[in-house]
């Protein structure tokens, strides 16, 4: 049976991807945030997944206003890096894991979480740079990749709630595929940041440092945190912090937290990881 | 009955809803348009002409020939689009986000180095360090 032997969050801003591909990740600036990856990279390289279920949001790259889906799953057998103006990124192509991702759409929408299913679509920063942080720059990703998007930009997004429950119902999904896998579930996005209007660059440090504990501790509790929280306290890109919580339902209650990592400045953006190992159920 | 909007009294901040969204609609599909490289050669060849061929106010055309960000968010567009306006610049999110804030990108630069800006007096429109 296929088994989410553990959970990783982490921010996906995109300047950091623009960091590692154009080398200056050791640059005085950079450094500080790499090193809090070092132990990510290890970890992984001494556990490694056979399919990552990648929780993140397109930010308009493949999703315009013409159609925006509130949760989208990525069915297809690869998915190419998206060029999001200025050239995709320098990085290798997502394969997929059809068989998987159809047995999650069926048993999901009859779970009464009604996906958009995806076959083509072209992965973003949301995707990649999360990969990068963990893998750094391999020739190939050393795993198959389930990406799914949530719906961030547009106002409403999901509930933490909702996006907590839908968590459990995959976690549900997954340990009833047949196939002997090891899946991990990554949440990503985040931490607090706002990039528009007058208010632009706030970061709430009280804020995330509560978020990173109670994720791990409080999951349920955190859940019911209202939408106008998120903007108020944690800026109007900070709601990408929702997506995390899928990640944590899809865990079990209880779980092993075996790294922590909190950096400012990324850009705009607060930089949260975390990398949760499963209990037992 | 009216939207809730219970974001309304956070300073400094639009919310792309609904409301916004419909506003913004045209000038967010142009933004995107950017994301092809031809587009963006006609584009930079003439911005007005180009602007032209899309059903945005005369507000919305002006505040992207100004590079007005906060002129376009108020009109409905969405940073996640413009950005494609200030990538076809060679602009970052930092320096876009420094102009928005009335900042040079230096200052903008060494407040993030700081820590960011603090929500202390920025969470509610009527605190004392607004903006």
């Amino acid at each position: 049976m296929a088994r989410i032997t553990a959970g990783v969050a982490t921010s996906h801003v995109p300047a950091i991807g623009a960091a590692i591909d154009n080398g200056k990740t050791d640059s005085d600036y950079w450094a500080p945030l790499f090193k809090g990856y070092e132990f990510s990279k290890q970890w992984i390289a001494e556990n490694p997944p056979d399919v990552v279920f990648l929780v993140y949001n397109d930010h308009a790259s493949a999703f315009s206003l013409d159609l925006v889906p509130t949760f989208a799953l990525m069915c297809g057998e690869d998915f190419k890096p998206a060029d999001e103006g200025w050239g995709p990124r320098p990085v290798p192509d997502v394969q997929g894991h059809p068989d998987l991702a159809w047995h999650i759409m069926q048993s999901v929408v009859q779970d009464n979480f009604d996906l958009t299913m995806v076959n083509e679509i072209d992965v973003d920063h949301g995707l990649t740079v999360p990969l990068s942080l963990m893998f750094g720059q391999p020739e190939k990703w050393p795993c198959r990749v389930i990406p799914f998007a949530v719906n961030v930009v547009l106002y409403p997004p999901p509930s933490g709630q909702r996006c907590y429950d839908l968590g459990k119902a995959i976690g549900r999904a997954v340990e009833s595929f047949d196939e002997d896998l090891n899946v991990q579930i990554w949440g990503t996005g985040g931490m607090s940041h706002q990039l528009q209007s007058e208010r632009a660059g706030l970061i709430n440090k009280e804020f995330d440092e509560d978020f990173l504990e109670r994720i791990v501790n409080d999951p349920a509790g955190l859940a019911q945190m209202p939408h106008i929280d998120y903007l108020r306290l944690a800026g109007s890109e900070g709601i990408e912090l929702v997506m995390w919580l899928i990640m944590r339902g899809a865990l079990g209650d209880k779980v092993k937290q075996l790294h922590r990592f909190y950096h400012v400045p990324a850009s705009n953006t607060a930089v949260g990881h975390l990398i949760l190992e499963n209990s037992e159920k | 009955m009216a939207l809730d909007k219970p974001y309304a009294d956070v300073p400094g901040t639009t919310v792309f809803d609904a409301q916004q969204a419909r506003n913004g609609y045209h000038l967010n599909q142009f933004c995107m348009s950017l994301m092809k490289a031809d587009n963006r050669e006609r584009f930079r060849a003439d911005e007005r002409a180009y602007l032209d061929e899309w059903k945005m106010s005369e507000t919305q055309k002006q505040a992207v020939l100004d590079r007005d960000y906060n002129a376009m968010i108020a009109t409905g567009g969405n940073i996640y689009f413009l950005c494609k306006i200030f990538f076809c610049d060679g602009q970052s999110f930092e320096q876009a986000a420094a102009s928005m804030t009335g900042v040079s990108k230096e200052e903008y630069r060494e407040m993030m180095l700081a820590g960011g800006r603090s929500p202390e007096g920025n969470l509610y429109k009527g605190d004392k360090a607004n903006g």
